[in-house]
């Protein structure tokens, strides 16, 4: 997406809106000149706050997330073995809706942070181990015997041919996850808790009935969401060069012989 | 040369899990800097021997030495080109070709050293900084087999290794191979379907025959990979022949599942 095409995006969107606040004419929608007035308000005095512990949330997930699903997704789509063992357990737990589990999960880890990034490793876990599953199992297996044939063992194999091929993998599911991730932090941030935006919306804004400082929290965990999804989206392209023939030296030669 | 034969296949028999077996009591010498290729109907298993001397894969009887060495598992001094060039795509081509000697932990100035050696004498340097993606078709084989020579490998093995280029390509390529037997003392062989390709190359011309193999057919072919020697005359008997050999133990192989063996043309 162009730069022009976003500012063009969202300025029809800012319009979008302030057309619906000056038609229904309520507290409940606040145009966005008073919801960015707000935001711009109370980000010193709390909101920035929430946002940072917000961050730290998700960020501390994403950070678990890559070491436990990443390997694991890989040894298991390798290794005949290792599917038929494990696939079954995946296939059944993988559909099971986690975030049901908050109040089980809150039991055992307490209503700290341990708890919220819990959930959101779980829900993160599940989607990244199934397409990095998918990925390794879809690894040519000429290129297996080509770097064996090098004399390459197990170790080197995993490191020089799985893991770089399922790297598009494990970045993508991370960035298509980011939107469920957040609702997921949301949710768990919205009771039994003293910090997060999921608990500034619901406790500190709504329950005050203070709709544009509702907004200005609606807008943070936007921000928030929509900056994980540009720098996962940014390391990706930085990553899988690669996939795109048209980056690189090569690019900008006809690759002829 | 060398007293030791570089390969020696004794009594060998394979088969996969699925099926029946491929080699039965295969008994195959290649003696050291010799030049071999190995031809023969279309599934025979002419990749699979590749990948029994390559140990890729074990025999489940009988003897398979590589320089006197029994192989089971895939030796840091035999060198394998494939087909498909088998390159990391998310590796740029100098990065391919430092694979194996990352994988053998050599040390990293003398890897480059190594790897701007072989960029640089087949053609490839300028475009060290490409993806294979970016590359066509015979520089990709270039790259596959820099990385493979950059091993320094004692005996180098050739699955079809430009079945997939244009014919123009293709000959370019086979000079090229044909041009580096000469610099070491290395062992040659090359599996192809191209009959042309064969009797180019290989100075021994084998060709595999019955089902499951038993035995193969030794065409001598001395003038192999000399200057000029395609627009030989006897290169394009030796075509005419082989490729009559290859019908006929199609036809056997099929019709009777059984084998003969013939040597013609004063093979070793």
């Amino acid at each position: 997406m162009s730069r022009r095409g976003a500012s063009v995006s969202g300025l029809i969107m800012l319009f979008l809106w302030q057309l619906a606040s000056l038609a229904l004419r309520t507290d409940v929608l606040p145009g966005p000149a008073a919801v960015g007035a707000a935001f711009l308000e109370q980000l010193p005095r709390g909101l920035g706050w929430h946002l940072v512990v917000s961050t730290d949330r998700i960020l501390a997930a994403i950070l678990l997330t890559i070491p436990t699903a990443a390997p694991l997704g890989i040894v298991i789509g390798q290794s005949r073995r290792w599917s038929r063992v494990l696939s079954p357990a995946i296939y059944i737990t993988y559909p099971i809706p986690k975030v049901v589990l908050l109040p089980i999960v809150m039991l055992f880890l307490g209503i700290g942070d341990a708890a919220k990034v819990f959930l959101i490793w779980l829900v993160l876990f599940f989607q990244m181990l199934v397409v990095v599953k998918d990925a390794a199992s879809a690894v040519r297996p000429e290129l297996v015997q080509s770097v064996h044939s090098l004399g390459a063992n197990r170790w080197q194999l995993l490191r020089y041919v799985y893991f770089p091929a399922c790297t598009p993998a494990i970045l993508t599911s991370l960035r298509v996850t980011t939107g469920t991730a957040i609702a997921v932090l949301f949710i768990s941030e919205s009771f039994a808790t003293a910090s997060g935006l999921g608990y500034y919306i619901m406790v500190e804004a709504w329950g005050r009935m203070a709709y544009a400082e509702m907004y200005a929290g609606v807008v943070a965990m936007s921000l928030l969401g929509l900056t994980l999804y540009l720098v996962l989206d940014r390391i990706e392209r930085h990553a899988c060069q690669w996939l795109d023939p048209l980056a690189g030296p090569g690019a900008r030669e006809e690759a002829s012989e | 040369m060398s007293s030791v034969p570089a390969v020696e296949v004794r009594d060998v028999n394979f088969g996969y899990h699925t099926g029946s077996d491929i080699f039965c009591g295969f008994t195959w010498i290649v003696g050291s800097r010799e030049w071999w290729a190995v031809v023969g109907p279309s599934g025979c298993g002419k990749t699979t021997l590749l990948h029994l001397l390559a140990g890729l894969r074990q025999p489940s009887r009988g003897q398979l030495l590589v320089q006197g060495e029994p192989v089971s598992r895939p030796r840091s001094s035999t060198g394998l080109i494939l087909q498909d060039f088998g390159l990391l795509p998310w590796a740029r081509a100098a990065e391919n070709v430092e694979l194996g000697l990352r994988i053998r932990g050599i040390r990293p100035a003398e890897r480059r050293e190594r790897v701007d050696y072989w960029l640089h004498h087949l053609g490839i340097y300028d475009l060290r900084n490409h993806y294979p993606s970016q590359l066509s078709g015979g520089q990709r084989q270039r790259v596959a087999i820099a990385r493979t020579l950059a091993l320094d490998p004692d005996l180098l093995l050739m699955d079809e290794p430009f079945g997939s280029l244009d014919a123009f390509t293709r000959e370019g390529l086979q000079n090229l191979v044909a041009s580096l037997g000469e610099e070491r003392e290395r062992t040659s062989i090359i599996v192809t379907h191209d009959i042309e390709e064969a009797v180019f190359l290989g100075t021994h011309i084998l060709v595999l025959t019955g089902h499951p193999i038993r035995h193969g057919l030794v065409v001598a072919n001395p003038g192999a990979r000399q200057p000029g020697y395609r627009e030989d005359p006897q290169f394009f008997h030796l075509v005419r022949e082989v490729r009559l050999l290859v019908q006929r133990t199609q036809a056997t192989a099929f019709s009777e599942g059984t084998a003969e063996t013939l040597r013609t043309g004063g093979a070793s």
